[in-house]
C-alpha cells in the first residue's frame, strides 16, 4: 500500500479537487494519498469530494494554515 | 435521471461567467461527474481559435466576427469592463491570487473528458463556422441538448 503526495498549496478552487482526482485515477485501490492545500474552502470540499467518490477521508488537520488530507482511495 | 450527470448552457461571453461556468463544470468532472456543456450565441465565442479562420462568410457575417471576441483569452467583463481595461486587471489579479487562466481551465476541461457542444442555429445565425473553433468540439442542435439535459442531475444556464 503505497502513499502518494500532492502538493495543491496556493491552487484555488477547484485546483486542489482537478489534481487529487487526478492522482487518484492513477493510483491502485487501497493506496493513501496526503495532500496539502491552502485553500480554506477545502476542508469542507473534501469531505464533499470523499463522500460522492466514495473514497475514504482518514484525516484532516491545519497547521500553520495548511491544510492536510489522507485520503485511502475506494 | 443520473445524479452523476450535469449539464452546463453557456449564453454569455463575459469572462467572469464563463470562469464561473468552467469553474463548476471542471470541479464536477472532479468529483466523477460526466459533464457537457453547451455553447449558443454569444458563448460561442468562448469556442474560437484566434489563429483559424472561417471561408465563405458574407459581410454582414465577417462584421460580426470581427465585432464579437475572437476566443477565450479576448473575453470582456460584465461589470467594470472599462473598454478592456478591466479584463486586464482582473487577469492580473487571478494570476496574483493562483487562481488558473480561463484558457488553462478550457485545456483542462477537455483533458477531464467534458464534451464541448457548440449549437449550429446560433453559429449559422452569427455566421461562425466549425473550422474556426478550437479543436474537439461537437456540434449539436436542441434536440441534444434537451436529451443531455433530461438526464442529468444538474442544469444551469449561464
Amino acid at each position: 500500500m503505497a502513499e502518494h503526495f500532492v502538493d495543491a498549496k496556493y491552487l484555488q478552487c477547484p485546483g486542489p479537487i482537478t489534481k487529487l482526482f487526478n492522482k487518484i485515477k492513477e493510483i491502485p485501490s487501497g493506496d493513501i494519498v496526503v495532500i496539502e492545500v491552502t485553500d480554506p474552502a477545502f476542508k469542507n470540499d473534501i469531505a464533499a469530494w470523499c463522500r460522492k467518490t466514495k473514497n475514504e477521508l482518514i484525516s484532516l488537520e491545519e497547521k500553520d494554515n495548511i491544510i492536510i488530507a489522507k485520503i485511502k482511495k475506494a | 435521471m443520473k445524479e452523476n450527470k450535469k449539464t452546463i448552457i453557456v449564453f454569455s461571453n463575459d469572462m467572469d461567467k464563463v470562469l464561473a461556468s468552467f469553474v463548476i463544470a471542471t470541479g464536477a468532472a472532479a468529483m466523477g461527474d460526466e459533464v457537457t456543456m453547451f455553447f449558443t450565441f454569444w458563448g460561442l465565442n468562448v469556442l474560437r481559435d484566434p489563429k483559424k479562420k472561417g471561408k465563405g462568410k458574407n459581410l454582414l457575417e465577417k462584421m460580426f466576427g470581427w465585432m464579437m471576441p475572437k476566443g477565450v483569452n479576448k473575453l470582456p467583463l460584465s461589470k467594470m469592463n472599462f473598454l478592456g481595461l478591466g479584463p486586464i486587471l482582473m487577469k492580473y489579479m487571478m494570476l496574483k491570487k493562483n487562481v488558473q487562466s480561463l484558457q488553462e481551465m478550457l485545456k483542462q476541461a477537455q483533458e477531464l473528458g467534458i464534451k464541448l457542444v457548440a449549437c449550429s442555429m446560433s453559429m449559422d445565425v452569427m455566421g461562425i463556422k466549425k473550422e474556426e473553433l478550437i479543436d474537439g468540439v461537437e456540434i449539436g442542435g436542441v434536440a441534444t441538448y434537451l436529451a443531455e439535459a433530461s438526464e442529468a442531475g444538474l442544469n444551469l444556464f449561464i
